[in-house]
């Protein structure tokens, strides 16, 4: 068996008495697309977080491609990293954020290009080509010399899409991102999406969006109350549960 | 009828203003305004930066130690402040640089380091730092969680998103309260007259106690400090606008464009006749 693309083991998480994440296992093989769906409050965001260390965890460990995110390990112990290794590890670890975060005073062109030349050090004209062919697979060449107040809010997130993969990331974190969209704009983030999940990209998706988890996911993962409660492929997940919780979110949902 | 007042009252001495107005030493009076203003400001937004950044750091000891500048500077009268540096040879009347409690490599007397004009900038930089670093650290926490969770994410430096990311989004709310400050400290240098320096307020002091005209020599310095700010103001609608770069769809227009576009609506109002009021009352 080849090695995970991202092993997440026994993963807790506090916000004080609060416990978000209770011992939560996952494994994404390279390649597979992962949905996680769940009522909301049930941990999948942070979950999502905690992989690329947005959110430091109180127990268990993250691993990108055999590589500890956050942490080093000495002996039996695990040791945080200082922020710049910290830094370095995240940009295998691309992440689309449910409000896009673009940075507002750059334009389009220097969204995308940023990280990869302060982050990852690459000379700027093989960082614009990538972003031109990037932009282009968003459909948004003509909006390289636009702010992003200028689009709409889906233009916006296809940027924002095409930013992470800049960077080019061994797996893309999406954390709801259709979910600040007006309804007659989530179909074209989805449409970038699902292009992206059948070019073998590795993903892990937190949605709402039954629908994309039925027509790309390889594994739906249920959650809720900071377990995974099961996980399998999207037909079993969604037309057979076997658990009771799964079956009452998914008659609300469906 | 006001403007009548002010042209036709002789106790105005408008011929002496004149006079006045360009004379040489009051030209460099001017000058040397700008320039304690350029040094207060400069030095002051550089330290008070430095402070806000030392403020807004994960490291107790850095955020407590501006924490207590600016608590110190901000509460000591700016006057009071100047004097302090200004009489700070008879505190110590030699200063060493070298190893502490070991030889010294050099001494200077403190009143060859801290001249009256040295004392003066010093204490304008350093009590504007307190506030510069308020305006900074303002301007920071205005600026969206979200922008530096994905710079993060994005593995950006710790530097360049401080710089990159922060700093040009922190300045929209940064600009408009630097202008205050820029504008108030230009009015402000004219409290270190009592070092006898010879800026704007105290020249003008001088020309009237010797020539008697009280009111037009204070004439003339207000309206340079009317000049002096006048011209601060038009600097800070571009440097506004300069960093309002897409955060608005388009860009407000600059006051002579507005004024261009107001007389040319105007122009074709006359030439058309009345515009058409869209239809809806009638």
């Amino acid at each position: 068996m080849s090695t995970p693309m991202v092993d997440v083991r026994g993963v807790h998480k506090s916000y004080g008495p609060l416990e978000v994440l209770r011992g939560v296992d996952l494994t994404v093989r390279p390649g597979e697309v992962t949905v996680i769906i769940g009522p909301s409050g049930s941990g999948k965001s942070t979950l999502l977080r905690s992989i690329n260390h947005l959110e430091k965890i109180d127990c268990g460990y993250v691993a990108i491609d055999g590589e500890l995110v956050g942490y080093r390990r000495s002996g039996d112990r695990l040791y945080e990293l200082r922020e710049r290794d910290i830094l370095r590890r995240r940009t295998q670890i691309g992440f689309v954020f449910q409000n896009f975060h673009l940075f507002p005073h750059l334009t389009v062109r220097e969204n995308v290009t940023e990280a990869p030349i302060s982050a990852q050090g690459r000379p700027r004209d093989e960082a614009e080509a990538l972003a031109a062919e990037l932009l282009e697979q968003v459909g948004l060449s003509d909006k390289a010399g636009a702010y992003p107040r200028q689009l709409s809010g889906g233009q916006q997130q296809r940027v924002a899409i095409a930013r992470a993969l800049a960077l080019r990331p061994k797996v893309v974190l999406f954390d709801e991102p259709t979910s600040a969209l007006d309804p007659e704009l989530v179909g074209e983030v989805l449409e970038v999406m699902k292009a992206l999940a059948r070019s073998g990209t590795t993903m892990i998706v937190v949605t709402h969006e039954i629908g994309l988890a039925r027509e790309v996911a390889d594994t739906v993962v249920f959650m809720d109350a900071g377990q995974v409660i099961e996980h399998g492929p999207p037909r079993q997940v969604l037309d057979q549960p076997r658990h009771d919780r799964t079956r009452a979110f998914l008659s609300k949902v469906l | 009828m006001a403007v009548n007042a002010l042209v036709t009252n002789p106790a105005w001495d408008w011929p002496v203003v004149g006079a006045y107005l360009f004379h040489p030493s009051v030209l460099h009076a001017v000058l040397f305004t700008v320039e304690l203003t350029a040094l207060g400001i400069v030095l002051g937004f550089l330290l008070g930066t430095v402070l806000a950044l030392m403020r807004l750091s994960r490291v107790p000891l850095l955020a407590s130690a501006a924490w207590g500048y600016v608590w110190l500077f901000r509460s000591v009268p700016l006057i009071l402040q100047l004097l302090f540096w200004y009489n700070l040879a008879a505190l110590y009347k030699q200063i060493s640089f070298g190893v502490p409690f070991g030889p010294a490599f050099f001494s200077v007397d403190s009143m060859d380091l801290i001249g009256p004009v040295t004392a003066a900038a010093l204490g304008l930089a350093l009590h504007q730092a307190a506030y510069a670093a308020e305006i900074v650290r303002g301007g920071f926490l205005s600026v969206d969680p979200g922008q530096l969770e994905a710079a993060a994410a994005l593995g950006i430096p710790r530097a360049r998103q401080i710089f990159r990311i922060q700093l040009p989004q922190a300045m929209r709310s940064i600009v408009p309260a630097a202008g205050n400050e820029i504008i108030g400290l230009v009015k402000g240098t004219s409290v270190v007259y009592i070092m006898a320096l010879p800026e704007l307020f105290y020249q003008v002091q001088v020309i009237y106690n010797r020539n008697g005209r009280v009111i037009a020599m204070l004439l003339v310095a207000a309206i340079w400090y009317l000049v002096l700010t006048t011209v601060l103001s038009v600097v800070q609608h571009h440097v506004e606008r300069r960093f309002g770069r897409g955060l608005a769809r388009t860009l407000p227009p600059t006051p002579l464009e507005r004024a261009r576009r107001i007389l040319t609506v105007r122009r074709a109002a006359r030439r058309q006749g009345p515009a058409w009021d869209g239809g809806g009352r009638r």
